[in-house]
């Protein structure tokens, strides 16, 4: 019982000094990030590896989701005869929630860890040290770039999931389930308020950028330099990241809907 | 070189769909507008505007035609509402503005009736025919009080 | 004599340096001197703290304790930055190469000149190609690191490790992981770049013949003690520790110790 709660205590003082180790990266990353030269070939490359390659993988998953809403919206709204609101519905739920949400949480799965696992083997196949014998910053030449560019990355990425979603669920609402297509257009528009939805949804996916390109980038970087350690890394990535980006969700719909 | 030009042009087409997907959501789905200036912006005075909010639209039969711009309270203690509405709009001066709601609960918005007169609305003039809101909970209680209330019998 | 050249002729100096990682101190008051322009080999079993020498000399660590002097400068508390300048001085050719893995191995090698220098793309491609020449590669250019073979990449490594002209050569087991005849390979390359460059070498290794033909001066290290010497004189020294590494030619079973009371010793010849 008594090893329980010292467990307890080691894991929350644990916790805190990665929350400090964290921010001093954070910080080192912003320095970076302001000194010469700009890495404008590595940032491309990597909006590339982060943002290119996860299309496909944003835009599928956001039709199947957009069509989820409408077949389910529809579904509920029909019985209160308020389906002509399927636009709203579809659309509401995914400019603010389900847009930034699933897209942080698909990239994270797919481009946080692939980012984690390249670091983290940098670091074991002495790449990092080879950089600093140079008389290169490791942080300015590997890590800026790849953290700058999830922040690019992660808006965009989420706009276009919710695009697609929109499209899904039209295409249930409107194709197969017979409503009018004006009226989801209409019903869309009129729910939808630029500043509190629209603005609200990109500046989530950018906190959500800055918070999954960090973690990525981190335990990459502080990753045991063996196989068992850069897995360990890359696994944790994954699940700081997501949970991580759901606590925050919160945080920000409540401040930002005020 | 060739393999990362390629790539460059990917990367920019990228960023190209995203930007547009968020212009996109902006403009037709947000409703997000770059302020006209030159508009035409006139007044009205209401009694009760009900659940009436800024940037609600203003609709000539149906259409929209401008938004609410602000609502204050005037010294009459009456609500002024500013509306900021197409310039090319010709409104006569006798135009009426009223407050209706979209459907039995939903939001309020302007409706505005166009008068006859041969002057037209100028920018900063007072639109003179009001018709307040009609709130729900006035209407039910005037209903029920009116049920309720002891008919005298007749004998 | 124990020291091959005059004092101040000593590229690198360590001088009573304690250096400890959470779970194992490696380094005890280790204090010895690396002569300038000499191939110095740094001899010792796994875990006996060769590798962290080089390290500790560029900087990647810190040690807990003494003074560590590369070409005149202590750089035993310097931040990182300050190093950056330092190891202007240094090349590092790693154990497993440490070449980046997405770049190609003409990219790898321009790298540094394309950083620090102001050359220009056709003197670069000139010096690159100069240099996988010298060291006897040829037709790697657009090839990644993850193509070539272990000697290759040494090698690839060693050409970028001096293409920036540095005046002390860090080599991490250079020898390892090879065949006899890649080990001879880079024991003559090695031994040209000294030669012809007068580049100072700092080499670690455990392989014995190679560092009975190259090294002017040896630092053997072991459990709680180094020696340091010529070749020579380790190699017919009566002291009962250097024999019995010699004599086994593997590190783990050193004849037991028990110079525990003494961090290091200095053996003195004849």
């Amino acid at each position: 019982m008594i090893t329980l709660v010292q467990d307890l205590g080691w894991a929350a003082i644990r916790f805190v000094d990665h929350l400090g180790k964290l921010a001093i990266f954070a910080a080192q990353i912003v320095r970076a990030a302001l000194t010469r030269p700009a890495r404008l070939r590595a940032f491309v490359n990597e909006l590339f590896t982060l943002g290119v390659l996860s299309l496909v993988i944003v835009c599928v998953c956001g039709l199947a989701v957009g069509m989820v809403l409408g077949l389910q919206g529809y579904n509920t709204l029909v019985r209160f005869g308020a389906a002509q609101s399927l636009g709203a519905v579809v659309g509401l739920s995914l400019i603010r929630e389900l847009g930034p949400v699933l897209t942080a949480l698909l990239v994270t799965g797919r481009a946080g860890s692939a980012t984690t696992a390249e670091i983290g083997t940098m670091v074991a196949t002495e790449q990092l040290d080879g950089l600093r014998m140079m008389s290169i910053n490791p942080v300015h030449l590997v890590v800026t770039p790849k953290t700058l560019a999830m922040i690019a990355v992660m808006p965009l990425l989420s706009a276009l999931f919710i695009l697609f979603g929109l499209g899904g669920g039209y295409f249930v609402g409107v194709t197969l389930m017979g409503l009018d297509g004006g009226t989801y257009v209409s019903s869309l528009q009129s729910a939808v308020d630029y500043y509190d939805d629209v603005v609200g949804s990109l500046l989530k996916a950018l906190v959500f950028g800055i918070l999954v390109g960090l973690i990525a980038t981190y335990r990459g970087y502080t990753a045991k330099p063996t196989s068992a350690g850069v897995s360990a890394a890359t696994t944790s990535t994954v699940v700081i990241g997501s949970v991580s980006v759901l606590i925050f969700d919160y945080f920000i719909t409540a401040l930002w809907g005020v | 070189m060739s393999r990362s030009s390629v790539r460059d042009f990917v990367v920019g087409l990228f960023v190209l769909a995203g930007l547009g997907a968020v212009a996109y959501l902006s403009m037709n789905v947000g409703n997000f507008s770059f302020r006209k200036d030159g508009g035409l912006t006139v007044f009205a005075q209401f009694d009760e505007i009900g659940g009436l909010k800024a940037r609600a639209p203003v609709v000539i039969a149906g259409v929209k035609v401008g938004q609410v711009d602000s609502i204050a309270l005037d010294k009459d203690y009456r609500a002024r509402i500013t509306l900021s509405l197409d310039a090319a709009l010709k409104l006569p001066v006798d135009t009426s503005a009223s407050i209706v709601t979209a459907g039995l609960l939903g939001d309020r918005y302007i409706s505005l009736q166009l008068g006859g007169d041969d002057k037209d609305l100028k920018p900063g003039d007072e639109i003179r025919f009001t018709e307040s809101a009609v709130l729900l909970e006035r209407l039910l209680g005037k209903f029920i009080y009116n049920t309720n209330s002891p008919t005298p019998k007749k004998e | 004599m124990t020291l091959a050249t005059t004092s101040d002729d000593a590229h690198v100096v360590f001088a009573d340096v304690h250096m400890a990682f959470e779970d194992r101190e490696v380094l005890r008051g280790l204090s010895c001197r690396f002569p300038r322009g000499q191939i110095s080999v740094i001899l010792g079993g796994s875990g006996s703290g060769k590798t962290t020498i080089l390290r500790l000399i560029g900087g990647l660590v810190h040690p807990q304790r003494g003074r560590i002097v590369v070409a005149g400068e202590d750089i035993s508390a310097l931040s990182e930055t300050e190093m950056y300048r330092v190891r202007a001085k240094l090349g590092m050719m790693f154990q497993g190469g440490a070449l980046l893995d997405s770049l190609t191995i003409f990219d790898n090698l321009a790298f540094p000149l394309r950083e620090h220098t102001p050359m220009t793309e056709p003197d670069i491609a000139n010096e690159v190609h100069h240099q996988l020449t010298a060291v006897g590669l040829s037709d790697v250019d657009d090839l990644l690191p993850g193509q070539l073979s272990g000697g290759m990449i040494k090698r690839a490594a060693l050409a970028r490790a001096i293409i920036t002209k540095p005046e002390i050569l860090l080599c991490d087991e250079p020898f390892s992981g090879l065949d006899p005849i890649s080990v001879k390979l880079i024991e003559a390359l090695l031994h040209r770049i000294n030669r012809q460059l007068h580049i100072t070498m700092l080499i670690s290794s455990h392989h014995i013949p190679s560092t009975m033909r190259m090294a002017d001066e040896v630092v053997l290290l072991s459990r709680d003690a180094a020696v340091s010497g010529t070749p020579a004189e380790l190699h017919d020294s009566p002291d009962p520790r250097i024999a019995g590494f010699f004599n086994e030619e593997v590190d783990e079973s050193i004849a037991p110790v028990e110079a525990a009371a003494h961090p290091t010793s200095r053996w003195v010849g004849a």
